[in-house]
C-alpha cells in the first residue's frame, strides 16, 4: 500500500523547490506533489503560480487537463483495469463488470468504506498478454477472473 | 562453475510474473548449492513466451518459457541450470521460428544484453553508428539518413531527413531534440521494450540527431503507464553520463548533449507532437495550428526534432552500416524494417520486426497463429485507436504505408489487434467516438462536440432508434470530423467507426450478409 505524507506546506514548497532548477519543471513538480501527498492538494495552486509567476488560473488549467492528477486522495489502494482495445479483444470488458460488480462501484469510484479506488486506464503496453491490470503500480498481464478475484481481495485487505 | 541465466526484466514478463521466477529459481539454487548469475535482460518480443527463461550452455542459449513460479522446482530437477530437456523447452531462442523469420535491426539485441551495460551495448555494435557520424558531420548525415528512405515510425510516416535538414537550417542560440515516446495507441509496446531493453540506442539515436542538427539537448517523453521504461532510461542516461557519452565533449569529441526523460500525466493527445511540446513545455496539452512548424518554433519557440522512438533507433543502423543497406529493405516508398506489434486476442502475440510488404493475413494467421480463444478471426484494427478495423477478407494486404492508405487503412505505429467472432464492431466504433471525446484537447468543435454527438448517436443505432436515419447522421458526421479537425485524433477517428460500418453493417443493425446475398 502506497504512503503519503499529511498536507504540510514546507514540504511541498520543498517538493516544487526540487524541480525549480529543470527546464519546463510544472509537470515534474505536479508529479512530485502527487507522489507525495497522493493528489494535489488545492493549495499548491497558488504557491506553483507564485513560483512559476503564472496565474492561478492557468496552473489549475493544466492539473484539470490531466488525467493522471487526483484532486482528492484515492482509496487505499488503487486497482486500473485496461479498457483499451486490446484489452477489450482479450476478454476485458467482462472482467471489469466484475470487478464492478464485486466492489458495489463504478470504475472511476471508490468503494463505501474507501479502501480501493478502481479506475480504467488505456493501455499499459502489455497488449500482446491481454487483458491487464494495475495494483497500486503493480503491473499483472494474463488477467483471468480468478486473477482478478486475487487482486480485489488483496485490494480489500 | 557460475551457471549464467537471463530473465527478462521487461514489463510484460514482470506483469506475468518473471519477478516470482527470479526469486524462486535464486532459492532453488542455494538449495541445491549450485551458484547462478541471473542477468535481467529486455524481452525478445515472443511475448506468449514470457517469463522466457534462458541458460547459458556450452551450445548457446537455451530458453524455457512461458515459466512459471511453480514451474521452476521441476524445471530445475529437469536440469534447468545445464540446458535440460523439458516440456517448456524451446531450444535456442534464436532458433525459433517466430525469430527466425524476422530482419532484426532495431530489435537485434533486446532480449540479449543488459539494458544497463555500456560494455554489452557496445560489444553488439553499438555506437558504431555515432563514431561515423562524428566522422560524416552534419549535412552528411543528413544525406545519409535521406539516403535510408526512413519516415517517422510515429504514425504520419513523414520523411525524417527533411524534418532534419529544416533544423539544421534553422538559425538559433538554442536548438532540442524531443523523443516522443508517448506510445499511447492499444496494440503497441515496441518503444517501451526499446527503452527496457535496448535504452542505449536511443540515446545514440538522439546524440546523432543533436549532431546533425546542432542541438545539445535532449527529451525523452514517455507516458506514466511505463514506469519500468521510464527507470531504464533514467539508468541508461546515468550510465552514458558516466562513460563521456553524454554531457560535454561526448566520446571525447568537441561537440556536447544531454538530456532527460520526462514523464505525461495519462493524456492521449499529448503523443501529437505540438500537444507533446505544450505539455513538455508545463502547459496544457492542447495541439497548436501549423504553422509554425516544430521544426521551426518548437520546444520554448525554438527549432526542434520530434521523432518516434523508432524512427530515432533506426538512426544508429544507417550511419554504422550505411544507407543503402537500410534502403534494400522494404517496398516502394516504405524502406526498411518495422517492428510490428502483433496483440489483443491472439495466440502468438509478440513483437516482429519485419522489411515492409509482408501481407497482414501472414502477420495475423501465420505468425500469430490467429485468435487466442480458438475463434475465427473476424477483424483486426491496425494502427491504433484512430485505425481502421480491416476485415479478414482485405488480409493480402501489404504492410505498406500507401497500400494502407489506399484502402482507407493506416498502419500508424504498427500495432496489430486481432479480434475474434464475438467481437461487436458496433460497439467497437461507439468506443473510438467516446475515446476521441474523452481524449480531445478540445481546440476544435468537429472533434470536441462531435464526439460527444458521435456516441449518442452510436448509442441511438444500437438500441435500433430510427437507424436509417441515425446511420446518415453518423456518416455526416464523421465526414465533418475528417474534414474540419485540427489534427488526427478528431480527423481520424473517423476511420475505426467508418471501417467498422462499412465491414460489418450486420453488427449495426443490418440484415445479416448472407441473407442480402440471397436477395
Ligand atoms: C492524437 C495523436 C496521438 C499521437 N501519438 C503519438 C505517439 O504516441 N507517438 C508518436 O511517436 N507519435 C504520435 N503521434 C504522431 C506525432 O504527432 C508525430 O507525427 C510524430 O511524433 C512524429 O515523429 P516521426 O516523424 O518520427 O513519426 C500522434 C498524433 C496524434 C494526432
Ligand atoms: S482534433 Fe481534437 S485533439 Fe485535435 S486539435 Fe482538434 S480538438 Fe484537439
Ligand atoms: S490495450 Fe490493454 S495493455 Fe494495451
Amino acid at each position: 500500500m502506497p504512503h503519503y505524507e499529511p498536507w504540510s506546506e514546507a514540504r511541498a514548497r520543498e517538493v516544487i523547490n526540487e524541480f525549480a532548477h529543470l527546464e519546463g519543471p510544472l509537470m515534474p513538480m505536479l508529479h512530485g506533489i502527487q507522489e507525495t501527498f497522493g493528489h494535489v492538494p488545492e493549495e499548491v495552486v497558488p504557491m506553483l503560480a507564485e513560483t512559476l509567476n503564472q496565474s492561478r488560473a492557468e496552473i489549475h488549467g493544466v492539473i484539470t487537463f490531466y488525467h493522471d492528477f487526483r484532486h482528492e486522495p484515492a482509496g487505499r489502494h488503487v486497482l486500473k483495469l485496461c479498457r483499451a482495445e486490446a484489452c477489450q479483444a482479450a476478454g476485458g470488458d467482462a472482467l471489469a463488470a466484475h470487478a464492478e460488480d464485486r466492489l458495489g462501484c463504478k470504475l472511476g469510484e471508490t468503494t463505501a468504506d474507501g479502501r480501493v479506488t478502481v479506475e480504467p486506464i488505456y493501455c499499459l503496453g502489455l497488449c500482446a498478454t491481454a487483458p491487464s491490470a494495475m495494483l497500486d503500480g503493480r503491473i499483472v498481464a494474463r488477467l483471468t477472473e480468478r486473477r482478478l478475484e486475487a487482486l480485489i481481495t488483496e485490494a480489500q485487505s | 562453475m557460475t551457471v549464467r541465466l537471463f530473465i527478462p526484466k521487461d514489463a510484460c514478463a514482470i506483469a506475468c510474473g518473471a519477478d516470482e521466477v527470479v526469486a524462486a529459481i535464486e532459492a532453488a539454487a542455494r538449495k541445491t548449492g549450485t551458484a547462478i548469475e541471473i542477468v535481467r535482460t529486455g524481452s525478445r518480443g515472443m511475448l506468449w513466451l514470457e517469463p522466457l527463461v534462458e541458460v547459458e550452455t556450452a551450445d548457446g542459449r537455451i530458453g524455457y518459457g512461458p515459466v512459471t513460479e511453480d514451474d521452476v522446482y521441476g524445471l530445475v530437477a529437469a536440469g534447468l541450470f545445464q540446458g535440460g530437456a523439458h516440456e517448456l523447452r524451446i531450444g535456442k531462442p534464436e532458433e525459433h521460428p517466430f525469430m527466425a523469420k524476422q530482419t532484426r535491426l532495431t530489435f537485434a539485441r533486446c532480449g540479449i544484453i543488459d539494458p544497463a551495460s555500456y560494455t554489452d551495448y557496445c560489444r553488439l555494435g553499438g555506437y558504431k553508428g555515432l563514431e561515423r557520424a562524428l566522422q560524416l558531420g552534419p549535412a552528411e548525415i543528413i544525406e545519409e539518413v535521406k539516403k535510408s528512405g526512413l519516415r517517422g515510425r510515429g504514425g504520419a510516416g513523414f520523411p525524417t531527413a527533411i524534418k532534419w535538414k529544416t533544423v539544421a537550417d534553422a538559425k538559433d542560440d538554442r536548438k532540442y531534440i524531443v523523443c516522443n515516446a508517448d506510445e499511447g495507441d492499444s496494440g503497441t509496446f515496441a518503444d517501451r521494450m526499446i527503452m527496457e531493453g535496448d535504452p542505449f540506442q536511443l540515446i545514440e539515436g538522439m546524440t546523432i540527431a543533436g549532431l546533425a542538427v546542432g542541438a545539445t539537448k535532449g527529451f525523452v517523453y514517455t507516458r506514466s503507464e511505463y514506469p519500468h521504461a521510464i527507470a531504464a532510461m533514467a539508468k541508461a542516461i546515468e550510465v552514458a553520463r558516466q562513460h563521456g557519452m553524454l554531457g560535454v565533449n561526448i566520446a571525447g569529441s568537441q561537440h556536447s548533449f544531454d538530456m532527460e526523460v520526462r514523464m505525461g500525466a495519462g493524456a492521449y493527445v499529448c503523443g501529437e507532437e505540438t500537444a507533446l511540446l505544450d505539455s513538455l513545455e508545463g502547459g496544457r496539452g492542447t495541439v497548436r495550428a501549423k504553422p509554425p512548424l516544430p521544426a521551426h518554433k518548437g520546444l520554448f519557440q525554438k527549432p526542434t526534432v520530434i521523432n518516434n522512438v523508432l524512427s530515432l533507433v533506426a538512426v544508429p543502423h544507417i550511419l554504422a552500416d550505411g544507407a543503402q543497406k537500410y534502403a534494400d529493405f522494404g517496398m516502394g516508398r516504405s524502406r526498411g524494417t518495422m517492428p510490428v506489434q502483433i496483440a489483443g486476442n491472439v495466440r502468438y502475440g509478440g513483437l516482429f520486426e519485419t522489411a515492409f510488404g509482408i501481407p497482414l493475413g501472414e502477420l495475423i494467421n501465420d505468425i500469430g497463429g490467429g485468435t487466442a480463444s480458438g475463434r475465427p478471426v473476424k477483424a483486426a484494427q491496425v494502427g491504433g485507436p484512430l485505425g481502421a478495423y480491416v476485415p479478414t477478407w482485405d488480409f493480402d494486404l501489404p504492410f505498406d504505408y500507401e497500400e494502407f492508405a489506399k484502402r482507407d487503412a493506416l498502419i500508424g505505429h504498427g500495432g496489430i489487434v486481432v479480434f475474434d467472432d464475438t467481437a461487436d464492431l458496433a460497439k467497437m466504433a461507439r468506443f473510438a467516438m467516446e475515446f476521441c471525446s474523452v481524449e480531445s484537447c478540445g481546440k476544435c468543435t468537429p472533434c470536441r462536440i462531435g464526439s460527444t454527438r458521435g456516441v449518442e448517436l452510436m448509442d441511438r443505432i444500437m438500441r435500433g432508434e430510427r437507424r436509417e436515419a441515425n446511420l446518415a447522421v453518423l456518416t455526416d458526421l464523421c465526414h465533418t470530423m475528417k474534414l474540419g479537425s485540427l489534427c488526427a485524433l478528431g480527423g481520424f477517428t473517423p476511420y475505426p467507426v467508418m471501417s467498422a460500418l462499412k465491414h460489418f453493417p450486420e453488427d449495426f443493425g443490418a440484415a445479416p450478409r448472407t441473407l442480402e446475398a440471397a436477395e
